[in-house]
């Protein structure tokens, strides 16, 4: 047996062995999802399977185990994904700090600053919110006005951040500040702060599915130290040179948002086969769900080979940068149209905003939910002339 | 097995890629076009493939092929398609030899010099309507001597005039829609009985209708086993079907190549018109559609050398969405050249022609489309 198989062999044991049963049941909504935090809030056996997966570093199981990883390999960590998808388990925990911070800190942080954050990410200690755009500063990030004043020892920050996801429940913010006001992208320097600060306030915002995990969030006269003790720095990267890791982790993010287009389930049609009804040929009952679905499946299961090329190439440093970008916007676009089909093989009992059947309006919620995909990390619009900027070269106007 | 081409399959790559541009470029087509050729493509070329391998790509290499796979397959396809290069590659070296490949040792024998030298051409009755339904077959073979008796009409045989072999699907059992009763036969195109008539298509590719009134083959033309011709008419639908997906990228990408260039020298309103959002998004989504479509193909091409039990859902995904993509990329071609995409001075124009008849070719977007629900079980 090769290393890889006995890897496969062991690592399905050991899940089976330790995986709660709550965490082999589908994610319903929100809060099936494994957060973490100084003030966590937890459903039953969430904890359990976070802390023994953390054990292992499985949390994070391609970061180095000195910073809390598992230490594992690309192709390590694909077979443990698979084990998990195969097992139908939860994701253990969920954070900024695993998909962009933490990818950041790896790529620019000191080595005092990986060992200072990083762990606490991977136990999910800390839970870290994304302070970027503001009111004014949106599509054109680099045009923010949050300032940090240098103060000898510290800095101090004022100004306004909107959108920020979950800030009334994070711990720690990432947020991009302004630290020279006389050149825009050469100005902007990326810093580490805890959201108890005083000066930091944040308050919720209603969004059309009637949530509101977004915040906007004001800070005055906020004092954020230049150094967390023994040489902790909290600006990462250097001064005014913030942008290049804003960038680099909305790569990160980008393709993290693509997501595979699906949200799990291979096959929208198959669900729904049984609960809209079939005909005497065992098809679904109505010609044209059947066939929107059938080239929702064709769409799906492509752009999954499409990730899974993108995954393999980027290991191979065979991919063009602004791949993510384009991924970013397909995948997006894909799981919007995937949501109307729900929405359209529900119909009018998903209509049902508040009935327990509903479960609350879940379904319409969600699909609600999956309009900001195309707009939150960058709009389609904004991916799109990366794309035909970056890759086609087209010229500029 | 990582999702790209590994270094040998991208020496292939850059040999098929020099070798279209050279012998069989766009150029190349226009003029056996405008000669009006009766074979619509050129014998000559042809042998220069076989000089290149490429014939042998899926003949095992005992019998003196390269013994690769779909993915080496594709990869000469997808330049072909960039090209437009007109051959009868798909039918005699992808769908041909993977029918045969499923036959007896005698059979290979028989044909696999001739293709490996360049020298045979086959081409594949399959359709009897005009949309491709292979579960719709209903021409008869009755048994008679030791052998068969074909009667019965099929069309849309590509490169069937020109071709040496017919490969036939017929029913020696049951009827149209059964499972079993199927059998395929390597037919002579020189037997008594059979008649061809050759039509230029859209791509100006030549296509036959072919009948056969009482053609008369021996019991060594069957491929595989008598009634079970569903097994071989699969295999060789799958290569074949992953082949056309892999030519309708290539003319896909090429079509956008030559767009993208366009729209980056054109100027109206005293502006590049490649500078206009309007046209750098739709570029930019079709950029998109078509990376998708190429990691779809590629799936498809490894899985099925890999014998993946799910392989041919992958190449009905590949099949539909590659004729999607490319579609696409024809429509926003002649959009986006203007009125000059209407003439055919511009190469554009063929771009079209050719997707709209590999479109058809095994199986339209709505066939695969209908074979995913159905594979899903809905
Ligand atoms: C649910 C949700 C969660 C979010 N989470 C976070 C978070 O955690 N942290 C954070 O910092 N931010 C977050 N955001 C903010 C998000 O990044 C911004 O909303 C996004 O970048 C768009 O900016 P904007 O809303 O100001 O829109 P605008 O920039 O005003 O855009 C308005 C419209 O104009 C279009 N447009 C703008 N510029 C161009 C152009 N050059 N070419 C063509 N079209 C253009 C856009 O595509 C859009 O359609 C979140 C947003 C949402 C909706
Ligand atoms: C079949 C046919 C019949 C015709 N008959 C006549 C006739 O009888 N008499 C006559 O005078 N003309 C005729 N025309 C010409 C026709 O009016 C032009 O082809 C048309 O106006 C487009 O101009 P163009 O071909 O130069 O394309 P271009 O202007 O070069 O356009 C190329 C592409 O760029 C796009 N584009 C251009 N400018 C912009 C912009 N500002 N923003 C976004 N996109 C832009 C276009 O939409 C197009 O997709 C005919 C054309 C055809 C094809």
């Amino acid at each position: 047996m090769s290393d890889l198989e006995s890897f496969r062999k062991e690592t399905a044991a050991w899940l089976e062995a330790n995986c709660p049963p709550e965490m082999r049941q589908p994610v319903v909504d929100e809060s099936d999802i494994c957060w973490g935090g100084k003030n966590p809030t937890f459903k039953p056996g969430q904890k359990e399977w976070m802390d023994k997966m953390a054990a292992k570093g499985w949390t994070v199981p391609d970061w180095p185990k000195e910073y809390g990883g598992g230490g594992l390999s690309r192709a390590e960590t694909k077979i443990l994904l698979q084990e998990m998808g195969r097992l139908k388990m939860r994701s253990p925990l969920s954070s900024f700090g695993i998909w962009m911070l933490g990818p950041a800190l790896l790529h620019f942080g000191t080595e005092e600053q990986k060992l200072h954050f990083l762990p606490p990410i991977a136990r999910g200690e800390v839970r870290w919110c994304q302070g970027y755009s503001e009111p004014g500063s949106g599509s054109d990030l680099a045009s923010l006005q949050t300032s940090a004043e240098d103060k000898g020892d510290h800095y101090l920050i004022n100004g306004q951040k909107i959108w920020t996801s979950y800030a009334d429940k994070a711990d720690w913010i990432f947020c991009l500040t302004r630290t020279d006001k006389s050149t825009k992208h050469k100005g902007i320097s990326f810093m580490l702060f805890d959201m108890t600060t005083k000066g930091v306030e944040t308050k919720p915002i209603v969004l059309i599915s009637g949530q509101s995990a977004f915040c906007e969030t004001f800070f005055a006269d906020v004092e954020v130290p230049k150094t967390y003790g023994d040489g902790v720095s909290s600006v990462v990267g250097e001064v005014n040179r913030g942008w290049d890791v804003a960038k680099y982790l909305l790569g990160h993010e980008r393709s993290m948002i693509s997501g595979d287009g699906s949200s799990g389930a291979t096959s929208l049609g198959s669900k729904f086969a049984d609960q809209y009804g079939r005909d005497e040929m065992g098809r679904l009952d109505d010609p044209m769900l059947r066939a929107q679905m059938a080239e929702m499946d064709i769409d799906v299961l492509a752009f999954r080979a499409m990730a899974e090329r993108f995954g393999d190439t980027f290991k191979a440093n065979l991919c063009h940068p602004a791949q993510p970008n384009m991924m970013k916007y397909a995948g997006t676009e894909i799981n919007k149209r995937r949501h109307e089909l729900i929405m359209s093989a529900g119909g009018s009992e998903v209509l049902e905003w508040e009935s327990d059947a509903s479960n609350g309006g879940l379904t319409a919620r969600g699909w609600l939910r999956t309009k900001a995909n195309s707009i939150e990390g960058g709009t389609s619009e904004v991916m799109l002339n990366v794309v035909s900027k970056q890759i086609l070269q087209l010229p500029n106007a | 097995m990582p999702l790209y081409l590994n270094d040998d399959q991208k020496m292939l790559q850059d040999s098929a890629a020099d070798f279209m541009k050279g012998e069989g470029s766009v150029a190349h087509l226009r003029e056996f076009r405008d000669k009006n050729c009766k074979d619509g493509f050129s014998h000559a070329l042809w042998k220069q493939f076989a000089e290149m391998g490429f014939t042998g790509i899926l003949v095992s290499e005992d019998e003196g092929g390269l013994g690769l796979g779909n993915v080496e397959a594709g990869v000469v396809l997808e330049e072909i398609g960039r090209n437009l290069t007109p051959s009868p590659f798909l039918t005699t070296a992808v769908a041909g030899v993977e029918a045969l490949n499923a036959g007896g040792k005698a059979l290979r024998e028989k044909y696999f010099p001739g293709i490996l030298s360049g020298d045979s051409v086959l081409a594949l009755a399959i359709d009897e309507g005009a949309k491709h339904r292979p579960d719709q077959i209903s021409m008869a073979a009755t048994r008679e001597g030791n052998g068969f008796k074909l009667d019965g009409k099929k069309q849309f045989v590509v490169q069937g005039g020109s071709a040496d072999t017919l490969i036939v699907a017929a029913r020696t059992s049951g009827s149209a829609g059964d499972e079993k009763g199927l059998t395929l036969f390597a037919v002579d195109t020189s037997a008594n009985g059979l008649s061809r008539d050759s039509v230029r298509l859209v791509d100006s590719a030549m296509a036959a209708h072919v009948e056969f009134d009482g053609v008369v083959v021996d019991a060594d033309a069957v491929i595989g086993e008598v009634d079970e011709g569903g097994a071989v008419l699969q295999r060789m639908l799958n290569a074949g079907r992953t082949g056309a997906a892999a030519e309708t990228l290539g003319v896909g990408a090429g079509a956008m190549d030559i767009t993208v260039e366009y729209i980056k020298g054109r100027k109206q309103f005293d502006t590049i018109i490649g500078t206009f959002q309007a046209l750098q998004h739709r570029a930019a989504h079709l950029y998109s559609e078509m990376e998708i479509a190429r990691a779809a193909v590629l799936k498809a091409q490894q899985m099925l050398d890999e014998g993946s039990s799910k392989a041919e859902l992958m190449v009905s995904v590949a099949k539909a969405k590659s004729s999607k993509a490319t579609s696409l990329s024809v429509k926003e071609g002649v959009q986006m050249h203007g009125g000059v995409g209407m003439t055919d001075e511009y190469d554009i124009g063929l771009y079209m022609k050719r997707d709209r008849a590999l479109a058809e070719f095994m199986g339209d977007a709505n066939y695969h489309t209908n074979l995913v629900a159905e594979m899903h079980g809905y």
